[in-house]
């Protein structure tokens, strides 16, 4: 397990250092952020030194050294925009980011399992059938349509909820959230629920079909010739396995809904690192869709290892130190 | 009164493209420490059987008719909780293919600690006791470490002793066997059946094998049922259907194994296939592939017995009155 977790470690910096690359090289590519930061009548001696203040001027090779040189001591520039660290800059919008989607999966999970299982084992029933015809508008709603009903519905007509915005952050245990307000679970719920409707679908969709594969298994019939309760059946010998999927599939989600939830996080005014990302790609704030990348790529590799170690948590083939990956 | 009596059995399996007749009027009795061995092709219906009495048949399938009476209780109509209570632990299974029978997910303890528990309350130590008793008993070594292990720690013989192990934990009155030897390769299929048959004789239990060997059956089985097309279309003791067939279909299949007795000749074979389950032939499902067919089997011939309780279900049947001798 430790050689797994090493080994897995070292993969990850390469592809860190590969996808640095990839990145420096595409946003270099856009255009000119000077373009952009300077007003059209500077000097041309304002624009020299404005450029030779971004460090523009020297050649990309360079201009990546430097960057590289910067990343290892933990400094990923400063926002041509903000003037603040870039890194600091995405950390600080993170937590509201995470909260949502941690809110939308949780919501996706504890919807999607029971009401797939449900029409896995009852796919003929009309309650089976209206969910999976339900998980097809879940599927098929364009996002931002979906969440403009939902403000719509619950923050203009109904006055539920608000309509947008993260509301007051609680303190419990020295950590500050919206978790812990009712004011900020408030604001969270209509976006946490407009971004898991598609994840609850894909949920859905896939439990139901491992379960259609499993129960038909020799080893289901034969926990139930062994007398066990029909929950036990379920619970255990079936839950069990279609876990191995859906831990997949939830693993790559949550590093998606947390990479792309910029479409809700628009149309909520949510202020998470999807709305900042969006705002620098149109002002080629350059340090930051670096940093931003930079934080992604690290989550999407922390959460390929959580999930790895899941695996062997639940598939007792999988031996993680035996692996060559 | 015998442990086990099925009557005029019919389980039917109502698919979109039509009714499947997958066992259709199956009647015989089975008493305590014996041993029935029933023999068809794939798809005549013995797995079914056997799965009806389990109260085991998946949708769409179901029983449409007869009765099943284990013990005094007609099973058919058994409320499902009730059912429940003898599953595993008054009639235990035995599956095919043992790669598939144990949760690969779950460690074998669970596993049999959990039949033990779906009937009873047990502590941890007297379940364990009894799980390593019951793989010593199936020839499993160092049970203790085993019961540790996860399925795909054992091999294909070893895991169908794990799971005939299980079958045993209650020492239940019948057990039925579906093919438990036909996935596994000989040597070890002949001492499972060795083991199988020493145990059963131990503790008086009845048994069903499906197979489609009747070599095993031979060796094993008290009395034999040849099944075809969701009948039965022969049954007797093992010696007088292996020796003495009536049917033309059980001669077909005893002609079609190897065998010493026959030596250097070549091996016949029943021509044609199974049919369809979907359209079986009006009157006798065998008509089309038999040498002996004649009009009259155009109607479903009835059950009789021409000698003895040797049963057969043929307007033909060999071997009585003028053919005696030119059965295979």
């Amino acid at each position: 397990m430790t050689v797994f977790i090493i080994r897995r470690l070292m993969q990850s910096i390469l592809v860190i250092l590969v996808m640095t690359v990839l990145v420096f090289a595409g946003v270099y590519a856009i255009g000119n952020p000077v373009e952009i930061l300077i007003s059209q009548d500077a000097t041309e001696a304002e624009r020299a030194a404005a450029i030779a203040r971004l460090g523009l001027d020297r050649s990309l090779p360079e201009q990546y050294l430097a960057f590289l040189g910067n990343l290892v001591r933990g400094d990923l520039g400063t926002s041509f925009v903000f003037g603040e660290p870039a890194l600091q800059l995405v950390l600080q919008r993170f937590p509201a980011t995470m909260e949502l989607a941690i809110c939308a999966m949780i919501l996706a999970i504890f919807m999607g399992v029971p009401l797939g299982l449900y029409a896995g084992l009852k796919p003929e029933s009309i309650a089976g059938r209206t969910i999976m015809t339900g998980s097809i508008f879940g599927f098929s709603l364009p996002n931002f349509w979906q969440g403009l009903m939902l403000i719509m519905l619950f923050a203009v007509i109904l006055q539920w909820l608000p309509a947008g915005g993260r509301g007051e952050r609680g303190e419990f245990l020295g950590i500050e959230s919206s978790f812990f307000s009712w004011d900020g679970i408030s604001h969270l719920i209509l976006p946490a629920i407009n971004l898991a409707l598609f994840k609850t679908s894909l949920v859905i969709r896939l439990t139901r079909a491992s379960v259609r594969e499993t129960i038909n298994l020799d080893y289901v019939k034969f926990a139930r010739a062994k007398g066990l309760r029909p929950r036990r059946v379920i619970g255990l010998h079936v839950l069990k396995n279609i876990m191995i999927p859906l831990v997949t599939i939830i693993g790559l989600e949550f590093g998606s809904v947390i990479a792309f939830a910029v479409v809700t996080e628009t149309v909520f005014a949510w202020p998470g690192m999807g709305k900042l990302i969006i705002d620098s790609i149109f002002q080629l704030d350059r340090p930051v869709i670096v940093a931003y990348l930079i934080v992604i790529v690290c989550l999407f590799i922390t959460i390929n290892l959580i999930v790895d170690i899941l695996y062997a948590i639940l598939d007792p083939r999988v031996r993680l130190s035996d692996q060559k990956a | 009164m015998s442990l086990l009596s099925i009557d005029n059995l019919k389980t039917h399996f109502f698919t979109k493209a039509g009714v499947v007749k997958s066992v259709d009027g199956v009647s015989f009795e089975l008493d305590r420490g014996e041993i029935l061995g029933i023999v068809g092709e794939s798809g005549s219906g013995k797995s079914v059987t056997g799965f009806s009495i389990m109260g085991l048949v998946d949708q769409p399938g179901r029983i449409v008719e007869g009765s099943i009476r284990f013990d005094g209780q007609d099973l058919v109509a058994l409320p499902e909780p009730k059912m429940r209570d003898l599953r595993g632990r008054r009639i235990a299974m035995i599956f095919q293919d043992p790669m598939m029978t144990l949760n690969p997910v779950l460690r074998v303890d669970t596993q049999m600690i959990e039949a033990l528990r779906a009937h009873g309350k047990w502590t941890d130590e007297d379940a364990r006791q009894r799980c390593r008793d019951v793989l010593g008993q199936v020839g499993i070594p160092s049970p203790d470490e085993r019961l540790k292990s996860y399925p795909h720690q054992f091999s294909g013989g070893m895991r169908q002793r794990v799971a005939i192990a299980i079958a045993l934990l209650h020492q239940p009155d019948l057990i039925i066997a579906d093919e438990p030897t036909t996935a596994l390769d000989v040597t070890i299929q002949a001492q499972i059946l060795y083991e199988v048959q020493k145990l059963v004789a131990e503790h008086n239990t009845a048994m069903i094998w499906v197979t489609h060997d009747l070599a095993v059956v031979a060796g094993l089985a008290n009395r034999v049922a040849v099944m075809y097309a969701g009948r039965i279309v022969e049954m007797g003791t093992t010696e007088e259907v292996v020796n003495r067939p009536f049917h033309p279909y059980t001669s077909g299949l005893i002609g079609s194994a190897p065998s010493r007795n026959a030596r250097g000749t070549r091996l016949t074979q029943i021509r044609g296939m199974a049919p369809l389950p979907m359209n079986l032939p009006a009157g006798c499902a065998f008509r089309p592939r038999c040498d002996r067919a004649s009009e009259a089997c155009a109607t479903a011939p009835d059950a009789t017995t021409p000698e003895g309780d040797h049963l057969v279900r043929c307007h033909h049947p060999l071997g009585v009155g003028q053919d005696r001798g030119t059965a295979a």
